[in-house]
């Protein structure tokens, strides 16, 4: 356990040491961040309580979003393309000889990164979008907690979808194309362009059920209050119920790949 | 020939290339599908109708597509200089910025320019314009142009990385945020930003401007409406100016030595 608490710090001081590109990447939040919010207002004020939400909330929701695109690795970004880096050069023979577990090993560090990008390049967007716009924020103390804990949650989904893809490059050698694939589902249906609960019909439907909900629309759920009492519950059982699957899928792909698959020499 | 140096050690991975060629047409369908679902709970945005905003999207992301497929690779570049391998292009004989541009030429890239074609002709067919010869010629002249503005920018950005090393987060957020601020109307944001995007980085000549005058609209931002016009010389000063900084970034280029 103490390994693994030393591996997601390591995670977290290895992301901090790239100040330039974390003051980089504020400055791209914050310009996004804007130009959704404009976006967002337009079409609030055609449509005033869209989706369930009044115009601070939905201004709100733009800045969560934003908050969380590095944190959640909502279009990746994270931890993937290392791996898949070194599946392909067959560096990863190298991991599977150490004394640890592989799926853990990269959770832990994948963890100290989240934690190092919601305050890094989650924190200063949100205050700037909170000066700049008229936001809603909770109105009730726990409900900064609760949405910490639902984030966490995100963050693991979002890890557990992450590593499976990265696993495909055990057969496909080069992990590009499913990588991409995934980014696009991570952008489309997390809620990253437009809240899920705006999505009309079946679309809305099944966006609101498959795990990148879990990333952006439930913490936001959260954080606005929607989810509260036990739709909050619900609202964890949901994100857990994911993070379990998928990680269980992981680690089933990883015995997988570790028993049948030549690793590629170098 | 680097580039197609690329492409063929692309279509090695076959499977994987016709994936992100693929996902490349999808991922910024998707874009324009956030129009669509927009569009389906509202009439207008900001004064502009489906097929209004549809000429905006297709005309910038047609350009930024043909941008990006020459130029996306620039960004790389601090990479390159953070590690020190630019030095294996300074001594080829063959122009820097050339083999910078081609480096891991990406022809997947195609998805975007087709996607953003087709979402431009299809809002011809919609539009209720009255054409002109003008008009008429305005549209290829805004894809040429506003993909070499986009293309100034993208080589301007990685001059600035000559320096900054690791940022090339801030240039995307001229390119992709430039390309999504442009696929709105100018109706929606705040007049000031509207006149940093005119007079500032110049990202309003890439369509804003021009595609107003085709469709018969008021320039932004109390900007002359004779603007509309002003594209290609606007193209040819970023062009001008970024090869400057370009040459400027090269010649106090310091190899890190590693």
């Amino acid at each position: 356990m103490r390994l693994y608490a030393a591996v997601a710090a390591g995670g977290f001081r290895r992301h901090a040491t790239y100040r330039m590109a974390t003051a980089a990447g504020v400055f791209t939040n914050t310009v996004f961040g804007f130009i959704l919010a404009y976006t967002y207002r337009a079409l609030w004020d055609e449509r005033p309580h869209l989706g369930g939400y009044d115009m601070a909330e939905a201004l709100a929701y733009v800045w969560i979003g934003q908050a969380l695109l590095a944190t959640a690795g909502l279009m990746g970004g994270g931890f993937e393309d290392e791996l898949i880096e070194r599946i392909k050069t067959g560096d990863i023979a190298i991991d599977l000889y150490r004394p640890v577990d592989l799926q853990l090993w990269w959770f832990s560090a994948n963890l100290g990164r989240a934690l190092f990008h919601l305050l890094g390049r989650g924190v200063v967007p949100m205050v700037v979008g909170a000066f700049a716009f008229d936001l809603a924020l909770p109105s009730r103390a726990l409900t900064w907690p609760a949405f910490l804990l639902s984030v966490a949650l995100g963050v693991t989904v979002s890890f557990a979808v992450w590593y499976l893809v990265a696993l495909s490059a055990f057969w496909l050698m080069d992990g590009a194309g499913t990588a991409q694939i995934a980014w696009l589902a991570g952008m489309f249906f997390s809620g990253m362009l437009l809240p899920l609960n705006v999505f009309p019909g079946a679309l809305g439907e099944v966006a609101r059920a498959l795990p990148w909900a879990s990333m952006l629309q439930v913490p936001a759920d959260v954080f606005l209050e929607k989810r509260t009492g036990w739709a909050l519950v619900g609202a964890y059982a949901f994100q857990l119920g994911w993070a379990v699957v998928l990680l269980a899928a992981g680690r089933f792909v990883q015995s997988a790949a570790t028993r049948r698959v030549v690793v590629q020499g170098g | 020939m680097i580039a197609m140096m690329w492409v063929r050690s692309t279509m090695t991975y076959r499977f994987s290339f016709a994936m992100t060629l693929f996902s490349n047409f999808t991922a910024t369908i998707f874009d324009f599908v956030v129009i669509v679902l927009m569009f389906s709970q509202v009439d207008g945005l900001g004064g502009f109708s489906f097929a209004e905003v549809a000429f905006l999207y297709g005309t910038t992301s047609t350009a930024f597509g043909l941008a990006d497929l020459a130029m996306g690779q620039v960004n790389r570049l601090g990479r390159r200089v953070r590690d020190g391998t630019l030095d294996t292009l300074l001594v080829r004989p063959v122009p820097v910025l050339a083999q910078v541009a081609a480096d891991r030429f990406a022809l997947r890239r195609l998805g975007r320019v087709s996607q953003g074609l087709l979402v431009l002709i299809w809002s011809l067919v919609m539009l209720d314009v009255e054409w002109t010869a003008v008009k008429v010629a305005m549209l290829p002249l805004m894809v040429v142009c506003g993909s070499l503005i986009f293309c100034a920018v993208m080589v301007a950005g990685a001059s600035f990385q000559f320096w900054a090393q690791d940022a090339s987060e801030v240039t995307n957020s001229f390119t992709y945020g430039g390309n999504t601020l442009l696929q709105y109307p100018p109706t929606i944001f705040a007049q000031d930003l509207v006149r940093g995007v005119v007079y500032v980085v110049p990202l309003a000549f890439v369509n804003w401007l021009p595609a107003l005058y085709v469709l018969g609209r008021d320039a932004p931002a109390g900007v002359p409406g004779w603007t509309a016009f002003l594209p290609p010389f606007v193209a040819a000063a970023c062009c001008l100016l970024t090869a400057l900084a370009w040459r400027t970034a090269l010649r106090s280029y310091r190899s890190t030595g590693s």
